[in-house]
């Protein structure tokens, strides 16, 4: 299949084809990762900027790392000391690096839509690494990737996303993308916490974390976001962690052959035993590793054949 | 070329290989997709200690940003250690050049070998680049606006090579 898209934006946007050509491009471009020498040409001369304007540090190395070993120069934004604390828009800022000839701009922002609109006024490339309660694609993008690398298949399996669905953009691009490749997305979480249309998008939902795990072959575990509680969506952590957290007799309850996802940050002890992240069948570290390689697979994509 | 003109040259290609590379230290890498059925073919005629690796050389183009479509890209297989290893580079159709230029720049970022020798199935000239093969199966003369089609079995029902109008 032949890659139309200027941006990504998102996998709502995305075709069940789309999504398919960038996993399979990643197969590819993961073995560059294991080489002695970590660098191939295709992005030779290509500048990639990092504009983050909220802190973040496995996906803002990620990309970093994944346009580097694609021989790109990259140019990481600091949004403490730009032009922005001295009120200049989002947009200006863009179309001002812009005008320096850049080819990709790696978008994440507090607020969804960001990135979104700053593609539709500058002509390079936007990628979103993350917007508001908005979209997270190219997490989801490795988290599929390791999904099919480590089952075989994403077609029919069962997932269960557990944690605070209604602020988290993995949650919301992972629905997007896991149902799009046939799987059964369940969203578990204590009811302040899932959005109340989140069976439009194609998941189900389930307040019962027993029912969550049970027969599901991937157990996807959310960062529970500490200032939750303070804004009431949460009576306690301690409450949160009894009710959904992942400990030893949760675990004996999964099936074999199921595998633990979480996305990072994570908080040991409340949404997963501390103990139970490090065991066999799960998939934290193999996802980070991941990681690179799909983003490469997005920037070799996107920008891999601009002139 | 009919498929049993394939196989006679590629056998009697193993044999003057072996004769002037040996097998100490050699080790086979084709360049995907046909060079990589060839090196399979090669291989069969050596023993197992002659590793065998795949490359994808679509990532060194040089007219990588200028021909729009992306070229799907293929693993690059080679699981064995190529420093100082005799490599056999094995392709199908020797043309410009361009693709062997390629390869060899794929082959040095995985390793320094201690030397690199070239097979192809058909040379038909117009070369851009002074590159040449060690081993040739066949040279053909050719018109420049002419495809050559080799056709493999692996992937395409029969072993023939073609030489036809470009369309």
């Amino acid at each position: 299949m032949n890659w139309t898209k200027k941006d990504l934006i998102g996998l709502e946007t995305l075709t069940r084809e789309e999504i398919e050509t960038i996993l399979e491009t990643a197969v590819s471009f993961k073995e560059i990762s294991s080489r002695p020498v970590k660098k191939v040409p295709p992005l030779r001369g290509k500048t990639v900027v990092n504009l983050f304007f909220e802190p973040s540090t496995r996906t803002k190395t990620s990309f970093e790392l994944a346009a580097k070993r694609l021989s790109a120069d990259v140019l990481s934004f600091e949004v403490a000391t730009s032009s922005i604390s001295k009120g200049e828009t989002i947009v200006d800022t863009a179309r001002n690096i812009e005008a320096m000839k850049v080819d990709c701009f790696i978008v994440r922002h507090s607020i969804a839509g960001a990135p979104e609109l700053i593609s539709r006024n500058v002509s390079s490339a936007v990628i979103n690494a993350g917007d508001g309660c908005h979209e997270h694609p190219t997490q989801a993008l490795l988290d599929m990737f390791t999904v099919k690398e480590k089952l075989g298949r994403i077609r029919g399996i069962k997932i269960s996303i557990v944690g605070d669905i209604l602020h988290s953009r993995v949650a919301r691009s992972n629905i997007w993308g896991f149902t799009k490749l046939g799987a059964r997305v369940f969203v578990c979480g204590p009811p302040p916490i899932i959005p109340a249309d989140v069976e439009k998008m194609g998941a189900k939902v389930t307040y019962n974390i027993d029912e969550a795990i049970r027969d599901t072959d991937v157990i996807y575990l959310l960062r529970l976001q500490k200032e939750r509680q303070k804004e009431n969506f949460l009576s306690s952590l301690r409450e949160y962690s009894y009710f959904y957290g992942i400990d030893e007799t949760r675990y004996s309850e999964i099936k074999k052959g199921a595998v633990i996802m979480h996305p990072g940050p994570m908080n040991r002890g409340v949404e997963i035993k501390s103990e139970i992240a490090e065991r066999q069948n799960s998939l934290i570290l193999e996802q980070v590793t991941n990681g690179i390689a799909v983003r490469m697979a997005v920037l070799y994509l996107t920008i891999g054949s601009r002139k | 070329m009919t498929g049993r003109e394939i196989s006679r040259i590629i056998e009697k290609a193993a044999g003057i290989i072996e004769g002037e590379m040996g097998f100490s230290g050699l080790a086979i890498v084709g360049i995907r997709r046909r060079g990589a059925i060839l090196a399979d073919r090669i291989k069969k005629y050596f023993p197992d200690e002659v590793p065998v690796g795949y490359l994808d050389i679509n990532l060194y183009r040089d007219d990588f940003s200028k021909i729009g479509a992306h070229p799907v890209i293929s693993e690059t297989e080679v699981l064995f250690d190529i420093d100082g290893k005799n490599i056999l580079l094995v392709d199908d159709v020797l043309f410009t050049g361009r693709t062997i230029r390629a390869a060899l720049d794929a082959l040095v970022d995985l390793g320094r070998p201690a030397l690199v020798r070239l097979f192809v199935l058909v040379d038909r000239g117009h070369r851009e680049l002074p590159i040449g093969a060690d081993f040739t199966g066949r040279k053909v003369e050719t018109l420049v606006d002419e495809m050559v089609e080799v056709r493999l079995k692996e992937i395409d029902i029969r072993d023939e090579v073609l030489i036809e109008k470009k369309k």
